[in-house]
């Protein structure tokens, strides 16, 4: 996330960087617990969690 | 991007949003108990059902009284009504039969009776009243029935495209901004603006997959019209012409359900439309059969059976729009993955809340500037905040 042209500007693809990884895990949280019990819960569960920790996470490191 | 390109996404994000918070507000506070709704409905005096011992009423296990004996005791205590469903369960040996003066009558009319194929018994009705019905009618169709819950559909879309014009504005916005990024100290304005691209870029697909799914959700009625007119009838084309068959010829529901578990032995029915109602045919019990795994057992697949003479007509897959109305209906509740994905549904809820609730203030704040004030405070990435 430090691509930065000489304008200081970021790329599409640097400021779409995490919220696609973020996207990528709330489907499969999404969807995992649709297929499956068990393992499939837990996978559920972990990675929907993340959109909500990375709240915590920038309220933590990134409050300016 | 062009200042041009980021203005109309700008109009487009503004107005989709304004047309549907107000309804958005109402289906996340409303939606926020239903989450909940088992959990709600076992400590506010329902009858646990969970303690019911005894084979699922949906299997074939030892134990299960006839179905012709279920409806014959519930017929007996309603005389002059008819069956329209018989629904089952998947844990315990519970059971309701509907029944409605006419085949066809409409959901207000229908009596609900829960029963106990384990005992025989029958152990009440289930009433359309209550706070989570309340709840629930508000957030399906705001008591307005078809239209109402065709409009929600149509305010659930705005809420995808704005969802969608929300996403690019936040390209040019957080050009020069480190993700996640909260400017609390500076203003009021930037602290809201940056929680609003915070929280909605990380409940972006939640929003998007409960948005889309309730707004297939709002369409069952229309797709199963269409499912009934179109593959229903072609299913039970040979009927076509004959008078509606009456409900004094229904045959046994038993040996119909028998020839259903003969042609797909391991399937168990979810529930059995009867003749004339909105899931069947004007001659046919439609015994709708679970899928076998979890993946496939939200998916149902008619069996049609002629009612008076107890013979298979056919089965035929749901067609694809079917399909999606079954995914749609967990992937919209969030009832599927036990009580953490509930817990998770519903702070993603109030995320959802936070975003609509900080939308709207920061409308409110500066809804007497232009346009392009707004989109210099895209570019600037909310620096250049517009001035009164």
């Amino acid at each position: 996330m430090t691509t930065k042209s000489k304008t200081g500007a970021r790329s599409l693809r640097a400021v779409f960087a995490a919220p696609l990884l973020l996207c990528v895990l709330s489907l499969i949280g999404l969807v995992s617990a649709l297929a499956g019990d068990g393992l499939a819960d837990w996978l559920s569960w972990a990675a929907l969690a993340v959109p909500v920790l990375a709240v915590a996470w920038a309220r933590r490191r990134r409050r300016v | 991007m062009t200042s041009g390109t980021i203005r109309a996404w700008y109009l487009v994000h503004k107005w989709t949003s304004l047309i549907c918070t107000l309804f958005l507000l109402m289906l996340c506070i409303t939606g926020l108990p239903l989450i909940f709704h088992d959990e709600i409905d076992a400590v506010s005096g329902e009858p646990d059902q969970s303690a019911v011992a005894g084979a699922p009423s949906s299997s074939d296990g030892p134990g299960l009284k006839p179905l012709d004996a279920m409806l014959a005791k519930v017929l007996a205590t309603k005389p002059g009504d008819v069956p329209v469903f018989m629904a089952f369960d998947n844990e315990t040996p519970l059971m309701t039969i509907t029944t409605a003066p006419r085949p066809d009558s409409k959901g207000a009319e229908m009596t609900i009776h829960v029963l106990n194929r384990a005992t025989g018994e029958t152990t009440g009705q289930e009433t359309e009243e209550g706070l989570m019905h309340f709840l629930l009618q508000l957030h399906t169709d705001m008591f307005l029935g078809l239209p109402g819950m065709l409009f929600l559909g149509l305010m659930g879309f705005l809420f995808f495209i704005a969802l969608v014009s929300g996403t690019v504005l936040y390209a040019p916005f957080m050009r020069k901004l480190d993700f996640g990024t909260l400017r609390v100290s500076r203003s009021e304005r930037l602290r809201q603006i940056d929680y609003h691209n915070l929280l909605g870029i990380v409940t972006l697909a939640w929003m998007s997959v409960v948005g889309l799914t309730g707004v297939i959700n709002a369409a069952a009625t229309p797709l199963r019209q269409m499912w009934q007119m179109g593959e229903l009838a072609e299913m039970t084309r040979t009927y076509k012409g004959q008078p509606p068959l009456p409900p004094s010829r229904y045959g046994s529901v038993d040996k119909a359900m028998a020839e259903v578990r003969k042609a797909r032995p391991g399937n168990n029915p979810q529930f059995i439309a009867f003749p004339g109602g909105s899931f069947s045919s004007q001659h046919h019990y439609a015994v709708f059969l679970q899928g076998t795994s979890k993946l496939t057992e939200h998916v149902l697949t008619p069996a049609l059976v002629d009612a008076e003479k107890g013979v298979l007509t056919d089965i035929r897959q749901m067609p694809w729009y079917m399909v999606a109305l079954s995914y749609s209906q967990p992937l919209h509740f969030g009832d599927y993955g036990a009580l953490p994905l509930k817990i998770l549904w519903a702070i993603l809820d109030l995320f959802t809340l936070y975003i609509l609730w900080t939308g709207i203030r920061l409308w409110l704040g500066k809804r007497r500037t232009s346009a392009d004030a707004h989109v210099r405070e895209v570019e600037s990435g909310g620096l250049m905040a517009p001035a009164e």
